[in-house]
C-alpha cells in the first residue's frame, strides 16, 4: 500500500497552497456532515427552523464549492502539478462537487421539514428514517475522515458499506409502498418521506464516490466500476 | 581533455558526504518499469560509463525504437546527458571517458572496431541546446553534412536535399528567398531549426537532441516540439530535457535518471500521472532537494 504527502515541496509556498485548498475541503466536508445532521434532526422532529438553517447552509456550501474551485484553477495554471499533486487537485475537484450534491440532498431534507411541518396528521416514519439516516451519516463520517488522511483502507471499508445502505433504502421503500397501499390518504406524506430516504441513499453514494476519488488519490488507481473486493485484494 | 566535465555535481557529492555514489546508487534498486521495447532501433544494455575514476552511468538499459520520442529527465549531474552523447559517440572526444557494455544500432554494436564514428553520427544525428550554425550562408548549413558524405551525385541533388530539409525542418518559407545570408542572421529558433535542417541533412535515422528549447522563448519552442511531433513519423528520437512539461508534451516514453542510474521508465502518460519509484515522484512533483 503506498503513502501520500503533501508537502515536502521544494517551493514552500506550493505546499501551503495545496494544504490551504485541503483545509477548505474538509471545512465543507464539515459543513455538510451537519447539514445531513440537522436535515435529517429536522425531519425526525418536524422542526421548521432546523430545516430552514438546512437551506441557509446550502448557500455557504456552495460558495465553497466556487471557492476550491477558483483555488484549484489557480493551481492547475500556476503550478501545473503532475503526479500525486495532480491526482490531488483533480481528487478535490471531483470530491467537492459531491460535497456540493451532499448539500443539495441535505436541503431537500430540509425543505421537505419545513413543509411537512406545517401540516397537520403528519405520519412520522421516525425509526426507519432514523435508522438509515444514521448508516448513511455515519457512512459520510467515515468517508471524510478517509479523505483527510488519506486512508485508502479506511475508503475500501467505507465504500463497501454502500451495499447495506442500498438494501436499507430498498426495504425502507417497500414499507412505504404497503403504507400507501393500506391507506390512500398516506400518499402524499408517503411520498415526501420515499423523497427523504432517496436523497438520504444518494447521500451515501456520493460518499461512496469519494472513498474512490481517495484510493485514485493514494495508489494511482481508479476503481470506479470496478469489483471492490478484486480491487483491495490487488491494492491492498 | 575537459576537466570540467564533472558527471556529478558538488550538490549531490555534498549530501552524500558519508556514503560513497555507488552505495547509493546501489541502494536505488533495480530499474522500475520496462526499458525494452519489440523492435528497437537503438539498444543500450548494462551500460557503464566513466570519467576517469569517476563512474558517471550504472549499468543502464533501454531501447529506443522507430517513430517515438523517448525523454531523458533527472537532476543536473544525472548522466542523462552523457548518455545520450554514448549513442553517437560523442563522448569519444573527451580522453578520460570510457564506456562499457554494448549499445547497438539495428543490431550492430556501435562501439565496435569496425564503426566508423563519422558515419555512425550521419546515422544517429545530434541537436544540441545552444543552436550552433557554421558561420556559412543557411544553403552551405544545410548542404555541409550531404556534401562531406557524397549523398548527392550533383548540384541539383543538392539543392533538392537542401530545400526537402529545410521543409521538414518547418523553415523553409521563412528562408527560401535569403539562402544566401548568412545562417548567424537568423532569431535564435530559426537557427535551431536550421540545425534540425542540417541534422535531416544527412539522412539519419536516429535524431539526438541535448536540452533544445532551452534556449529558446516559447513561441520557438512550440514549432519546435510541433515539429519533433513530425519527424517521429520518420525516425526514432531521443531527447533530454529539463522541461518537464516538455517531455510530457512531446514524448511517448520517458526515463528518469538519478545519480547515473535509470531509475524508472516508461509511458510517458504513467510517468507523468502515476510514477511509481518515490524518487520519480519527488522529483516530477518538485520536491527534489
Amino acid at each position: 500500500m503506498r503513502t501520500f504527502n503533501p508537502e515536502g515541496h521544494t517551493a514552500h509556498a506550493f505546499d501551503v497552497e495545496l494544504n490551504d485548498v485541503k483545509h477548505k475541503v474538509m471545512t465543507m466536508g464539515g459543513l455538510v456532515e451537519s447539514m445531513v445532521h440537522n436535515g435529517l434532526e429536522a425531519l425526525l422532529t418536524m422542526d421548521e427552523v432546523i430545516g430552514l438553517q438546512v437551506t441557509e447552509d446550502d448557500h455557504k456550501a456552495n460558495q465553497l464549492e466556487l471557492d476550491i474551485d477558483e483555488d484549484c484553477t489557480r493551481i492547475l495554471a500556476r503550478r501545473q502539478p503532475a503526479a500525486s499533486d495532480l491526482r490531488l487537485v483533480i481528487t478535490i475537484i471531483k470530491t467537492i462537487t459531491d460535497l456540493e450534491r451532499i448539500g443539495d440532498e441535505a436541503e431537500k431534507l430540509g425543505r421537505i421539514a419545513v413543509k411537512l411541518s406545517n401540516e397537520p396528521n403528519t405520519p412520522v416514519y421516525y425509526k426507519d428514517l432514523h435508522h438509515l439516516g444514521e448508516h448513511v451519516k455515519v457512512m459520510l463520517r467515515d468517508a471524510l475522515d478517509a479523505f483527510t488522511r488519506m486512508d485508502v483502507e479506511a475508503a475500501f471499508h467505507t465504500a463497501a458499506k454502500d451495499e447495506a445502505i442500498d438494501t436499507e433504502y430498498s426495504n425502507f421503500s417497500r414499507l412505504l409502498i404497503t403504507h400507501m397501499m393500506e391507506n390512500p390518504a398516506n400518499v402524499s406524506h408517503a411520498l415526501d418521506v420515499s423523497w427523504c430516504a432517496r436523497s438520504l441513499e444518494r447521500i451515501a453514494d456520493h460518499a461512496c464516490n469519494i472513498c474512490e476519488y481517495v484510493i485514485y488519490l493514494v495508489e494511482g488507481q481508479d476503481i470506479r466500476h470496478s469489483n471492490l473486493d478484486e480491487m483491495r485484494k490487488k491494492l491492498l | 581533455m575537459n576537466e570540467e566535465v564533472n558527471p556529478l555535481p558538488s550538490l549531490e557529492q555534498d549530501q552524500t558526504s558519508e556514503q560513497t555514489i555507488e552505495e547509493i546508487v546501489a541502494s536505488l534498486g533495480d530499474t522500475v518499469g520496462q526499458p525494452r521495447v519489440d523492435d528497437p532501433k537503438m539498444s543500450v544494455s548494462n551500460v557503464d560509463v566513466f570519467y576517469g575514476k569517476k563512474q558517471a552511468i550504472f549499468g543502464v538499459d533501454l531501447d529506443i525504437a522507430n517513430n517515438e520520442v523517448v525523454s531523458m529527465i533527472g537532476p543536473s549531474g544525472c548522466g542523462k546527458s552523457t548518455l545520450l552523447r554514448c549513442l553517437n559517440r560523442m563522448n569519444d572526444t573527451i580522453p578520460i571517458c570510457r564506456v562499457s557494455g554494448e549499445l547497438t544500432l539495428d543490431g550492430e554494436d556501435i562501439y565496435s572496431k569496425d564503426t566508423d564514428p563519422v558515419l555512425l553520427r550521419a546515422r544517429v544525428g545530434m541537436v544540441f541546446q545552444k543552436p550552433n550554425p557554421f558561420p556559412k550562408s543557411i544553403y552551405e548549413n544545410v548542404a555541409y553534412g550531404p556534401r562531406l558524405h557524397g549523398l548527392n551525385r550533383n548540384k541539383a541533388d543538392l539543392d533538392d536535399i537542401v530545400v526537402n530539409s529545410l521543409k521538414k525542418a518547418g523553415i523553409y518559407n521563412e528562408v527560401k528567398n535569403r539562402l544566401d545570408e548568412s545562417g548567424t542572421s537568423l532569431s535564435g529558433g530559426q537557427q535551431q531549426r536550421l540545425c534540425i535542417a542540417r541534422t535531416i541533412a544527412c539522412s539519419p535515422e536516429v535524431i539526438l537532441m541535448d536540452e533544445p528549447c532551452s534556449a529558446l522563448d516559447p513561441i520557438a519552442t512550440a514549432k519546435i516540439e510541433e515539429l519533433i511531433d513530425e519527424l517521429r513519423e520518420n525516425y526514432a528520437i531521443a531527447i533530454v530535457t529539463h522541461s518537464m512539461q516538455q517531455a510530457a508534451r512531446v514524448s511517448q516514453r520517458t526515463a528518469y535518471f538519478h545519480l547515473g542510474k535509470l531509475v524508472e521508465v516508461g509511458d510517458t502518460d504513467t510517468i507523468f500521472t502515476n510514477p511509481r519509484h518515490e524518487l520519480t515522484e519527488n522529483y516530477i512533483t518538485g520536491r527534489f532537494g
